[in-house]
């Protein structure tokens, strides 16, 4: 199908001959996704090794996770599979041309998404308000690593969640994204108390506006089912790191009570 | 886009993935919660249930069973190849938790 498209395409413009064909059987840039995450991967794979590299040579890594750590992660970990779900369905409702449950899917699929950051968030301020900090740990003072690994794992995680969630908010409204984006950009500023450190975090929307408005503005389209497609490619990726992250980080320091 | 007539008349399928990725996701919190293995044990048998759950997620939610076998192979052997390149620069230093005596 993608063959015949890219033809019907070059003929349609008159340009016979000026596309290739495609080289897998996919749009160059399903291809090119599918690259940036294969590299994306290794940079999750390192930061994967260093974590359960430090967690295994260390027997006095900290186990500060309790039940309710632990439930919140199982919830974020459920989110993120519903999320995936929800992506599914909105690609097939895009290659349908179904647009207003395309929408309606990529919507519930950011709203899984920004759930998880949430929850996210909150586990991070509990564990920053219990003294964890990037270099030192309340309950191991031995092993000050484990706020580095930890932290830079989750947030660089966190992140990529927040873009995957701006990239559907573009893909899905596009420019009537924009401005709901601002919102809880400067909202989220000013309802965080500057204590949180999501009171300064939070500007990673800001840039997220900057570049969606600049691309947005440059090339004006309407995405269709392949940017859809595309889109939840990313998505998935995100879901499948964190499939790696939720054991190794907190199932391997579970804090039993007995 | 070669596949869209091919599997969206079996969207059921992709129900029953979801399931089975929040079932093996019980039984890692269980495990992990229970504390059945000792550490580096424990490692592995979440590791292989990850590496289920992301063959499952990258077979089915990113549709790579339903691409071209050219493009599934080429991709992944790409990242079995970076990452057994990745694994021999940190060969050394996990070799070392064998020699550290960690149990």
């Amino acid at each position: 199908m993608a063959d015949a498209t890219l033809q019907h395409d070059a003929v349609g413009h008159g340009f016979a001959g000026a596309y290739e064909a495609p080289l897998f059987g996919a749009y160059s840039k399903k291809v090119g996704m599918w690259l940036f995450l294969a590299s994306d991967s290794l940079t999750f794979g390192a930061l994967l090794v260093a974590f359960s590299y430090n967690r295994i040579s260390n027997p006095a890594w900290p186990t500060p996770f309790a039940v309710q750590s632990i439930t919140n992660a199982t919830i974020m970990t459920a989110c993120l599979l519903s999320s995936s779900l929800t992506m599914v369905l909105g690609v097939f409702a895009a290659q349908r041309g179904d647009r207003a449950w395309t929408r309606n899917w990529l919507l519930a699929t950011m709203v899984f998404g920004t759930a998880f950051i949430v929850l996210h968030g909150m586990e991070w301020s509990h564990l920053i308000e219990e003294g964890m900090t990037p270099f030192s740990n309340p309950w191991a003072p031995s092993v000050p690593q484990f706020g580095g690994t930890f932290f830079t794992l989750t947030g660089m995680h966190m992140l990529h969640v927040t873009i995957g969630v701006i990239y559907l908010g573009v893909i899905a409204f596009r420019k009537w994204f924009l401005p709901v984006l601002a919102a809880i950009w400067i909202g989220g500023y000013f309802l965080i108390p500057a204590s949180n450190i999501f009171h300064y975090g939070i500007h990673a929307l800001g840039l997220g506006l900057i570049v969606a408005t600049v691309v947005l503005f440059l090339k004006p389209k309407d995405y269709d089912a392949h940017d859809v497609e595309v889109s939840g490619l990313y998505w998935h990726f995100v879901d499948l790191v964190w499939m790696f992250i939720f054991p190794l980080v907190y199932l391997m320091s579970t804090k039993i009570v007995s | 886009m070669h596949d869209v007539a091919t599997h969206d008349d079996s969207k059921g399928q992709y129900f029953w993935v979801w399931g089975a990725l929040l079932v093996l996701t019980a039984i890692e919190v269980w495990l992990g919660y229970r504390q059945v293995f000792a550490p580096v044990r424990m490692l592995e048998v979440l590791l292989a249930l990850s590496v289920v759950k992301s063959a499952l997620i990258i077979g089915y939610f990113m549709h790579l069973k339903f691409e071209r076998p050219l493009m599934r192979w080429l991709l992944v052997l790409s990242v079995v190849a970076c990452f057994i390149i990745m694994y021999f620069f940190f060969f050394p230093d996990a070799g070392r938790i064998l020699r550290l005596g960690v149990k």
